[in-house]
């Protein structure tokens, strides 16, 4: 592998293809820029019911009684529905309270009325009488023998003994690989901290909403903005105690999601007014309410140690991951546990982890769960052996870099990656090479995992007259999988990008397809999608035999066209034989439904130049490079648009997003105003370096590209402040105020 | 035999060993054989007749959620694991 000349953003691909790799005009584009693209918010229907959520004020109290008389008394309500009108299920708690609230903004009760505003002044009638009980915020607090318990029922699970202790605790794990005691033992050189992490939103533009019909026939149907329609349609059906093929999802346009639209709020809320009403039900959220009422990301203590020969070879690592699991258990702590020493081949690791309920939202995934906040404390640490070593950065990293065989703690052993072709790339890129000058200046790198996900994915395609094809799936797009899916199915069958036409469909119309996350889609429903034109072609292959009045056997099909084997004269292009499908038994649908199961984990890496003022503490990003192996960048236009994306929300996460929680356990900043997250002004151009180390697992060599890119951006900026004022992060985010507080905490004036 | 990772807090079950040699040719038939040589393993890793929910399976390398049905090669490596979790759809 080799750079070329220099420019900010390259593609090092090792094989070429006719449409794969490419970057035709993304098919969504017209309708988005227009503003035609419809999202749940523009669902319109005759009779259309407008809901509202009443939330808690307390983020922890049992709840005495709820009236709810005088707000179905008010001229326009239509319906109300409490938590006692749910069945019970496992998620039923958190879609509307049961017997106690567990944060501010947890839903209470809701109303349908025929106006939005009508809505909103009944909820405010609802009298709810709560007892105010203890409350805790932080997975340490939590943790204690002594801490306000949330679930008097909530035992810790394991895979160790069971116990019938009631704790905040939901969940202990341990995850162990050679002998710690003897790796630090061995160890000349040994490194350890302790780190923090606040709850932070995905920040979605597209408030969350849906409309629900419970019809007459009972047939319910949800349109909704969702990364998974068939999750949601699972979790609706389980929500409301009826069959799952009851439900049909429609999935709208959605205006982002980052792993915050997989889980269902408002939709079995939606469905139960709907019933009662006889109308269909829209719900959509304000920001408060999504800030209060959804998933954030969780809040994290993590405390690692690490030790090293004084040749530079890591030889042991310990982590101690505990992790704010929200209200009600499922923090994805299990995700750090797998990421966290997964950019290192380590013989001896040992890590804890802690998945801990406390007094806020239940959480939700967040763009590569959990790993951003591992990476914080543990790429913070290989900088600092590399200090003690006299090492250079890449090289220690290099010098401990995994490879296909490497053995994890918590994971299964690696297969093909290309861990070391990014940390390559990265010393060979004028960014490195290139001396940073200027006071209070200085350059972090960093180096993270995801592991993709593959899973269930179906696809159809239709093969119309004219040699376009139109292909279903059910997965929603929402980092350009249209494009994706379109490409490579263009590729197999030797036409355009822009003769594949690719849409999204509803759960009755397409087979059983997993939520667009982990960045599965473009790896999984991208096979799908190739077996189904795989498929369609078998079946033209007939067809061409049939014309020929020759065997099956004989023809076949390169390059786009149909040939006889035996017969050099004897060939058709695949638009020549589409025409002739009418006349030869009528059109081709080809379809697949596949488990896939083999997505090949990706690495990314990133160097960051900032500038700390030394007055105020700001941290200005002054160029930001990102590396990532894609596999092989079906769009690469797409996946320099994923690598960008992560980055900015990493730097966002690193520098200012956190919920601050004011005295009574309520977020004090829940608008976008208060939250701040990035805009372009706050961001140098993110240059990209696109590496392509196939996935075996997938015939054109994809690995999933949408989360990786979030995970090293909080340590880069953080080994890059350090190297700028000498003084260590362990508290994020590193806003002014934090970094003017830690210089003077290391007698930096 | 198949090489089998046993989680660490199964550990105590095969008295501290991290890996222990199995015969099987599925995971369920991996399963019964751990079961006869370290007691006790089976009612951790499996509850009505599938794999817990809590715990996620990996064969050479690729976590499978055929469970109990995955097919175990001669010199398979597999690994149970704590299944990855959080965030699922009833939130």
């Amino acid at each position: 592998m080799t750079t070329t000349d220099y420019e900010p953003n390259i593609v090092l691909s090792t094989k070429e293809y006719d449409v794969i790799g490419t970057r035709p005009i993304r098919p969504d584009g017209a309708d988005k820029v227009t503003g035609r693209a419809l999202y749940g918010a523009d669902f319109q229907s005759s009779g259309l019911l407008h809901g509202k959520t009443l939330r808690s004020p307390h983020p922890h109290a049992r709840i005495r009684s709820i009236d709810t008389s005088k707000a179905k008394a008010l001229p326009g309500v239509r319906g109300v529905v409490t938590g006692g009108d749910l069945p019970p299920s496992s998620g039923r708690d958190n879609i509307l309270a049961g017997d106690k609230v567990l944060y501010v903004g947890h839903a209470v009760a809701a109303v349908a009325a025929v106006s939005p505003h009508i809505a909103e002044e009944a909820v405010n009638l609802i009298e709810v009488d709560y007892e105010v009980l203890p409350s805790v915020f932080t997975a340490p607090e939590a943790m204690k023998d002594d801490a306000p318990l949330l679930h008097d029922d909530l035992k810790t699970t394991s895979l160790g003994e069971p116990t019938d202790k009631s704790s905040n605790i939901a969940d202990y794990n341990q995850y162990k690989l050679g002998d710690i005691d003897k790796g630090f033992a061995d160890a000349d050189v040994v490194v350890e901290g302790e780190y923090n992490s606040q709850t932070i939103h995905q920040g979605y533009v597209e408030p969350h909403p849906c409309t629900v019909l419970w019809n007459q026939d009972g047939r319910i149907t949800v349109w909704v903005s969702t990364q998974g329609a068939f999750a949601i349609r699972n979790a609706t059906a389980a929500a409301l105690g009826v069959p799952v093929s009851q439900v049909r999802v429609v999935p709208m346009e959605i205006g982002g999601g980052f792993g915050g639209k997989t889980v269902v709020y408002m939709e079995p809320v939606a469905a139960l007014l709907s019933r009662e009403t006889g109308h269909p039900v829209k719900f959509v959220m304000t920001r408060k309410e999504v800030f209060e009422g959804t998933g954030p990301a969780p809040g994290s203590h993590i405390k690692v140690k690490l030790g090293a020969t004084s040749s530079g070879k890591i030889v042991a690592a310990q982590a101690h991951l505990a992790f704010e699991a929200g209200a009600f258990p499922g923090s994805a702590v299990s995700i750090a546990a797998v990421t966290a020493f997964s950019a290192y081949s380590i013989p001896n690791i040992l890590i804890d982890t802690y998945d801990v309920v406390v007094n806020k939202p239940k959480a939700a995934p967040y763009r590569a769960p959990c790993a951003p906040n591992a990476a914080f404390a543990v790429e913070q640490l290989v900088d600092e052996l590399a200090g003690k070593l006299g090492t250079d950065l890449i090289d220690l990293r290099l010098t401990n870099a995994p490879t296909e065989g490497t053995h994890r703690a918590a994971g299964p052993v690696f297969g093909s990656i290309g861990c070391i072709e990014v940390l390559e790339a990265m010393k060979a890129h004028p960014h490195y090479k290139t001396q940073l000058s200027g006071e209070n200046r200085g350059r972090g790198i960093s180096i993270g995992f995801w592991p993709n996900f593959g899973g269930e994915a179906s696809a159809t395609i239709s093969v119309r007259a004219d040699g376009k094809v139109n292909l279903s799936v059910g997965s929603p797009d929402i980092g350009g999988s249209r494009a994706s899916m379109s490409m490579q199915v263009a590729e197999e069958l030797g036409i355009k990008a822009q003769d594949v036409i690719a849409t999204v469909v509803d759960t009755d119309s397409i087979g059983y397809t997993e939520t667009t996350d982990g960045s599965r889609t473009t790896y999984s429903t991208g096979i799908a999608s190739l077996e189904a034109a795989k498929d369609a072609v078998g079946q033209m292959i007939e067809r061409a035999a049939m014309i020929w009045e020759v065997d099956d056997d004989s023809v076949e099909f390169k390059g786009g066209v149909f040939r006889s084997k035996a017969d050099s004269e004897l060939k058709m292009g695949f638009k020549e034989l589409a025409g002739k499908l009418e006349e030869t038994g009528g059109r081709v649908l080809g379809s697949a439904a596949l488990l896939n199961r083999s997505a090949g984990g990706a690495f990314c890496g990133n160097i960051a130049d900032v500038e700390v003022d030394p007055e105020t503490g700001k941290v200005t990003v002054l160029r930001f490079t990102v590396f990532q192996d894609a596999g092989k960048a079906i769009h690469p236009s797409y996946v320099e648009g994923q690598m960008q994306g992560g980055a900015a929300q990493g730097i966002g996460w690193a520098l200012n997003e956190e919920y601050f929680y004011g005295d009574k356990g309520a977020m004090d900043n829940s608008s976008l105003l208060d939250y701040r997250m990035p805009t372009p002004l706050d961001l140098p151009l993110i240059e990209t370096v696109i590496l392509e180390v196939p996935n075996p697992g997938h015939p054109f060599g994809v690995r999933g590209v949408g989360e990786a890119p979030i995970v090293p951006p909080i340590s880069a900026i953080a080994n890059a402040i350090h190297d700028a004022i000498g003084v260590r992060m362990g508290n994020l985010p590193m806003n002014p105020g934090s970094v003017v507080k830690a210089k003077l905490a290391n007698g930096k004036k | 035999m198949a090489t089998v990772f046993i989680p660490s807090l199964m550990q105590s079950l095969t008295g501290g060993q991290q890996t222990v040699e199995i015969e099987g040719a599925t995971v369920r038939q991996i399963i019964e054989n751990l079961e006869k040589a370290h007691p006790g393993m089976k009612e951790r890793l499996v509850a009505d007749n599938r794999v817990k929910p809590n715990i996620s399976v990996a064969v050479d390398g690729e976590v499978t959620p055929m469970g109990m049905l995955e097919k175990v090669g001669e010199s398979s490596e597999v690994h149970f694991l704590p299944a990855i979790g959080g965030g699922g759809p009833t939130g």
